[in-house]
């Protein structure tokens, strides 16, 4: 006997991550979820963003990784509250993992929460956590030629940062090209170049985070 | 590791509708897969088999429809399957997509006894 299911085989993660989300609303937290490859700056951002907003509004982090407290340990030394999430070797962060982390975070406190997700172009992209917004990282050694590549992940974004941009007079990186690619498959992306090592471009980032929030 | 958190998601539906239907056996579950879905068969293959053991599913086949990528051109409306990484419109040659099937993730339906 053959039974119609027609059903999501993500369906229990996005429940859990509608929960996460009307948590997040009930505390007024936006939340933005953080993605990129190992190594392309966003726990930098994160540092950046938290010296620039820091007296402003009040910030909770949490750090995706498979193992290690190093990123956790980093946000805390910026006197920011931070869980760290360790995935014992999952690529990706899902909304039960994020659930788990919130019941640590004093959200009343918190009007700002930046989730690391685990460095990986592929798998995050297909997880909702319950975020307000996705925000993905490229940098310039990465090469422009990876929306054509991970084009799921260029697609969900809502904000594509191109970070190292001071390493441009070194790298055939062409921001052009990159940006066309990116806007090609996502209509409504907003894309910043920035650099988290000379600052270039993170008031612009920073702008745009306060407006959201106001949102 | 991916496809292992998946599976379990997977094996949890099959399990949950084939009590519903008081079945006594799980024998095959039909899913459709969008090409974007970074998921590979085999690897889903192998953890299904090792999850489902001591489960009414075990020894499910696992059926899998791969649905090709498509996009509409937001420039003239054409409908298109994109090339390996080329994603202009053959009908204009603009780059300038939606993507209206590839996406999908879902179990259509399962066979049970």
């Amino acid at each position: 006997m053959e039974i119609k299911v027609v059903q999501n085989i993500l369906s229990a993660n996005d429940q859990i991550a509608a929960m996460n989300r009307q948590l997040l609303d009930s505390h007024k937290v936006f939340a933005l979820n953080l993605m990129s490859s190992p190594g392309s700056g966003k726990t930098s951002l994160i540092l950046q963003t938290i010296r620039r907003l820091k007296d402003r509004i009040r910030i909770g982090v949490i750090e995706g990784d498979i193992a290690s407290h190093l990123d956790a340990d980093k946000v805390n030394k910026e006197g920011v509250a931070a869980v760290q999430i360790n995935t014992g070797g999952s690529c990706h962060l899902d909304a039960n993992m994020l659930s788990h982390a919130l019941e640590n975070l004093p959200l009343t406190d918190i009007d700002l929460l930046l989730i690391e997700n685990v460095g990986n172009l592929v798998c995050p992209a297909e997880f909702n956590l319950g975020e307000h917004k996705k925000v993905m990282i490229l940098s310039l050694p990465e090469g422009d030629d990876k929306p054509y590549k991970y084009p799921l992940m260029f697609a969900e974004a809502d904000v594509v940062l191109i970070n190292k941009v001071d390493l441009s007079p070194l790298l055939e990186f062409n921001i052009e090209v990159f940006c066309q690619a990116v806007r090609g498959i996502n209509h409504d992306v907003t894309i910043f170049p920035i650099s988290c090592k000379t600052g270039d471009g993170i008031d612009d980032w920073v702008s745009w985070l306060l407006a959201e929030m106001v949102h | 590791m991916h496809e292992l958190a998946i599976t379990q998601h997977m094996l949890d539906i099959a399990l949950e509708q084939a009590r519903l239907a008081q079945a006594k056996r799980v024998s095959k579950i039909n899913l459709v897969i969008g090409e974007m879905s970074s998921i590979v068969d085999d690897c889903v293959q192998f953890y299904f088999d090792f999850l489902s053991q001591d489960t009414i599913a075990s020894g499910a086949i696992l059926a899998f429809r791969r649905i090709p990528t498509q996009l509409r051109c937001r420039n003239c409306a054409s409908i298109f399957t994109p090339g390996d990484s080329d994603w202009a419109c053959p009908a204009c040659h603009q780059w300038n997509v939606e993507i209206i099937a590839g996406r999908e993730f879902y179990i259509d339906s399962i066979e049970v006894e």
